[in-house]
């Protein structure tokens, strides 16, 4: 197959090699790492602020009403509006907070996320650092986010901040353990922790068609169970409006409460992110096998296209869930977890290596 | 003591105390409650009220009886028009003034649009309670389309102020039966919307379904009327039991449910929205011709006596107890609202239960605070 | 039970008793002694069976303080007023019936608070509405407030 003319591997040894012949390898490490986070910095804020648009049209459209339609054509700047307007806000200080807890929340919430981008595969060739066990790395960062949000409500001083911090503690445990189930179920049919392997094993076909009815099963675990672990409706108890006014981040305003909020909106296209990559393809183009001159066609569509493409879709199938769901209760949130996924996820792991075990998948 | 309180309640020195409101987004207002937590489950639950007192029965007693019907419209703001529905019958009946018929059946429609008007709203903020957003857009959407006749008619959309004792204020528009009647065609084609959108879904049963259960001897001991007392099969619409306007003339159900569930509550209103508009109706085609008001004098003074007029607003009983020592004021005017009984059952029904629990216990009794504090 | 025969068994239960007229309602005016047990009897007795009470109002007559209820039965259909007054202004009191409408503990909280109407046996009795170091009974025809009422 070929894919050269998408391929960015030579693009990027390029840049190493004229980093590398100009300075000595330290430094251009370090201007490696510096150019590689000024993009992602940038990466992050656009997608960021174009989530919570496309959040506020989506739930507009569902909603019956317009939504931002003012600042710039259809609305294209207002969140670019919202973010001047919250950098601008007073940081509220409150009296009796562990500051340096409270201050260091948004970071370890911010930090998390931004961790995981780095392991995400946006083209071949395109990702920061392409670990041999990139599915276990994405699965340990994108816990630690909770570890902030346990740390601004509890150091908020507030009886809301606490309960809502609480509850997303016990919310995201016990959803990582689907969350890593379901996963691991693809590593089972790839036969690699190396994201960019588990792509190239999907070049004939995706894993949620070749591994068909056990790997649909873990594809909608994994859909369910990633939006638990994001704290996005139908289960933001963490936050919960009506009955915690706004859960851990009760407390916070300005910039820091910007952070959380841009946090959420990354995390959310992160577990999209790695619903595209592992389930859906990744950035590779829909093939039939025997269908060359289609798939000859898709190959022309660039792969970044994929990528973004299959993320939006799973990011737009959360968006659906949350402004359609009514919120759950804490009790239920659990049972749901440890009562039918759980059980149900471990079952389909050992249908998964039986299948795997006879080869009854599409090869 | 002779009687056993059996939910007084106890507090403890080291309760793990939480406010919920004044400025609280699902207490639908100026209200407070005190909870004590256990966990995530409440323990009980003192409500604190007062917060938009305005001292109304106060103001009552300096104002001339026309006027009052401007301060009833601000209690229970959703059902307003009823409010004033009930001061009116009520110096009507003091003065033995028999209204045209006209007005009778305009008030009813008026009423039944109210009512509708109302339960969207609170449909609206139920959803929101239990976290379905879209909801209230819905809801709000098709409120709108009543607000407009309302204005049409009125010239206002929430707090008319039509009703006044003889009478209305102004005769209805020339539109006003037309729209109604394109309204009631929109409205019975989207409210199975409603149904799809949040009764049938699975979470919002599991969350309604067996919470909050209210026996129908609390509810009637507690005064719990409306929805909430019909919800656990307390047959206690006024419009049935002691008819006013032209409910006599009107073939209607009252709604009961038995499980007195949160869900019950749900379902009667619901159903009240089938019904009101089966009142709408068999009205809006038949308003007889006449005067819009009574010949009354200009200042109304009530003989010396005492005078109780009960309505069926939105959220329940309404009654108003006018004291007259034969003045152009009253003498003393009490106001019985449906919330202030409805409001003080919440810790016996939603105690024990957890928070989530209780905002959606307390949206299912579609508190107006006003309404409580008067 | 008609009207008549409320009559009557109201006057077999407790002396004193009158019955004003009354338009709309039967009325019953009797010794606030003997408020809690008649209370209780028309509650519990299976001819009467007042259970709801859909409405508990005080009432400043100017010289006397009176509490009005009225009763309803759900089952039976018949209403009922009762009324009892007071002339002592300065210390007020009646007996609860909360123990017997569990409504009323908060309309008489709500009497307490605006009319300073003491009800003994009450198990929460607080102000309702106004704060708790208000001074005064506001809805009392003697209460002065001269910088927020203006008299016309």
């Amino acid at each position: 197959m070929n894919f050269s003319i998408y391929d960015f591997t030579s693009f990027t040894k390029w840049i190493d090699n004229a980093l590398n012949s100009s300075m000595s390898p330290g430094w251009a490490i370090l201007v490696e790492l510096v150019i590689i986070g000024i993009v992602f910095i940038a990466f992050y804020a656009v997608i960021g602020l174009y989530l919570v648009l496309a959040e506020r049209k989506v739930c507009a459209l569902i909603q019956n009403r317009l939504g931002p339609n003012r600042v710039g054509p259809i609305g294209m700047f207002q969140t670019i509006a919202d973010l001047i307007k919250l950098l601008m806000k007073e940081l509220i200080e409150i009296k009796h907070a562990d500051k340096f807890l409270f201050n260091l929340a948004p970071f370890i919430v911010i930090i998390a996320s931004f961790m995981a981008i780095a392991a995400l595969p946006f083209a071949k060739g395109l990702h920061a650092i392409d670990l041999n066990i990139g599915i276990f790395y994405l699965f340990a960062v994108s816990s630690l986010g909770v570890i902030g949000i346990l740390l601004s409500g509890w150091s908020s001083n507030s009886k809301y901040s606490l309960i809502g911090a609480i509850r997303s503690g016990a919310q995201v445990v016990s959803y990582e353990l689907s969350v890593g189930l379901a996963l691991l179920s693809v590593v089972i049919f790839s036969g690699t922790m190396q994201l960019s392997g588990i792509v190239e094993s999907q070049a004939n076909g995706w894993w949620i068609i070749k591994g068909h009815i056990p790997a649909i099963i873990s594809f909608l675990i994994f859909l369910v169970a990633s939006t638990a672990e994001t704290n996005r409706g139908p289960f933001d108890l963490a936050e919960a409006e009506s009955e915690l006014t706004a859960g851990f981040h009760t407390e916070y305003s300005g910039i820091k409460f910007a952070f959380f909020f841009l946090a959420e909106y990354m995390n959310m296209f992160i577990v999209a992110a790695i619903a595209a990559t592992v389930f859906l393809g990744g950035w590779m183009p829909f093939h039939i096998q025997g269908w060359e001159g289609m798939n000859n066609v898709m190959d022309y569509i660039p792969p970044f296209i994929w990528f973004f493409g299959k993320t939006i879709f799973v990011i737009l199938v959360m968006m659906w869930f949350k402004w359609t769901f009514p919120r759950l209760r804490i009790d239920q949130l659990l049972t749901l977890e440890w009562k039918y996924l759980l059980p149900i996820n471990l079952m389909n792991i050992v249908l998964i290596a039986f299948i795997v075990l006879m080869g009854w998948y599409i090869k | 003591m002779e009687e056993v309180f059996q939910d007084v309640i106890i507090k403890n020195s080291d309760d793990y105390i939480i406010n919920m409101g004044p400025q609280h987004p699902s207490t639908h207002g100026v209200l407070r409650f005190e909870l004590c937590l256990k966990g995530e489950i409440v323990k009980y639950i003192i409500p604190h009220c007062g917060y938009i007192h305005r001292g109304i029965e106060k103001m009552c007693e300096k104002d001339t009886y026309q006027q009052i019907i401007h301060l009833t419209d601000r209690f229970d703001y959703l059902s307003a028009h009823i409010n004033n529905e009930a001061v009116s019958i009520a110096v009507e009946n003091a003065l033995e003034v028999e209204v045209p018929e006209r007005v009778k059946y305009i008030r009813t429609i008026i009423a039944e649009l109210n009512r509708i008007a109302s339960h969207q709203l609170w449909w609206c903020a139920f959803g929101m309670d239990l976290g379905a957003l879209t909801t209230f857009f819905y809801g709000l959407r098709d409120r709108e389309r009543i607000l407009d006749i309302f204005e049409e008619s009125f010239g206002s959309r929430l707090i008319h102020s039509v009703n006044c004792p003889g009478g209305l204020m102004y005769d209805i528009h020339p539109n006003f039966q037309q729209k109604i009647k394109d309204f009631i065609k929109y409205f019975r084609k989207v409210l199975p919307e409603y149904d799809q959108l949040l009764t049938d879904n699975v979470i919002f049963q599991v969350r309604s379904k067996g919470m909050g259960v209210m026996s129908k001897a609390d509810a009637i001991s507690y005064g719990v009327t409306g929805p909430c007392g019909r919800g656990s099969g307390f047959s206690c619409d006024v419009r049935k039991n002691h008819p006013y306007s032209a409910y006599s003339k009107v073939d209607f159900k009252e709604i009961l449910f038995t499980e007195g569930d949160t869900f019950a509550r749900y379902k009667v209103r619901i159903e009240e929205m089938w019904e009101s508009m089966k009142i709408l109706e068999q009205l809006v085609d038949n308003i007889p011709e006449g005067n819009y008001t009574a010949k009354m004098k200009p200042i109304i003074k009530l003989p010396v006596g005492e005078f109780f007029q009960r309505v069926e607003t939105a959220r329940g009983e309404l009654g108003v107890f006018i004291v007259s020592d034969g003045n152009k004021t009253p003498l003393r005017v009490k106001f019985r609202t449906p919330n202030f009984s409805n409001l003080f059952i919440i810790n016996k029904i939603a105690s024990g239960n957890k928070i989530a629990d209780l905002v959606a216990i307390s949206g299912s009794l579609d508190l107006v605070i006003p309404d409580i504090d008067r | 039970m008609t009207n008549d025969e409320l009559k009557f068994v109201v006057s077999e239960w407790v002396a004193g008793v009158e019955f004003p007229e009354n338009k709309q309602y039967l009325e019953v005016l009797f010794p606030a002694e003997s408020l809690h047990k008649l209370a209780k009897l028309l509650k519990e007795t299976s001819e009467t069976d007042f259970d709801y009470l859909f409405c508990l109002s005080g009432v400043d007559y100017g010289k006397q303080f009176a509490v009005v209820y009225h009763l309803e039965s759900t089952t039976l259909k018949h209403e009922l007023v009762l009324k009892v007054k007071t002339d002592d202004r300065t210390n007020p009191n009646f007996d609860t019936v909360c123990g017997i409408w569990r409504t009323a503990e908060w309309f008489e909280r709500e009497v307490f608070d605006l009319y300073g109407i003491k009800f003994n046996n009450h198990p929460d009795l607080r102000r309702l509405f106004l704060p708790e170091d208000w001074v005064g009974y506001p809805l009392r025809k003697d209460f002065k407030d001269e910088l927020n009422i203006i008299e016309r």
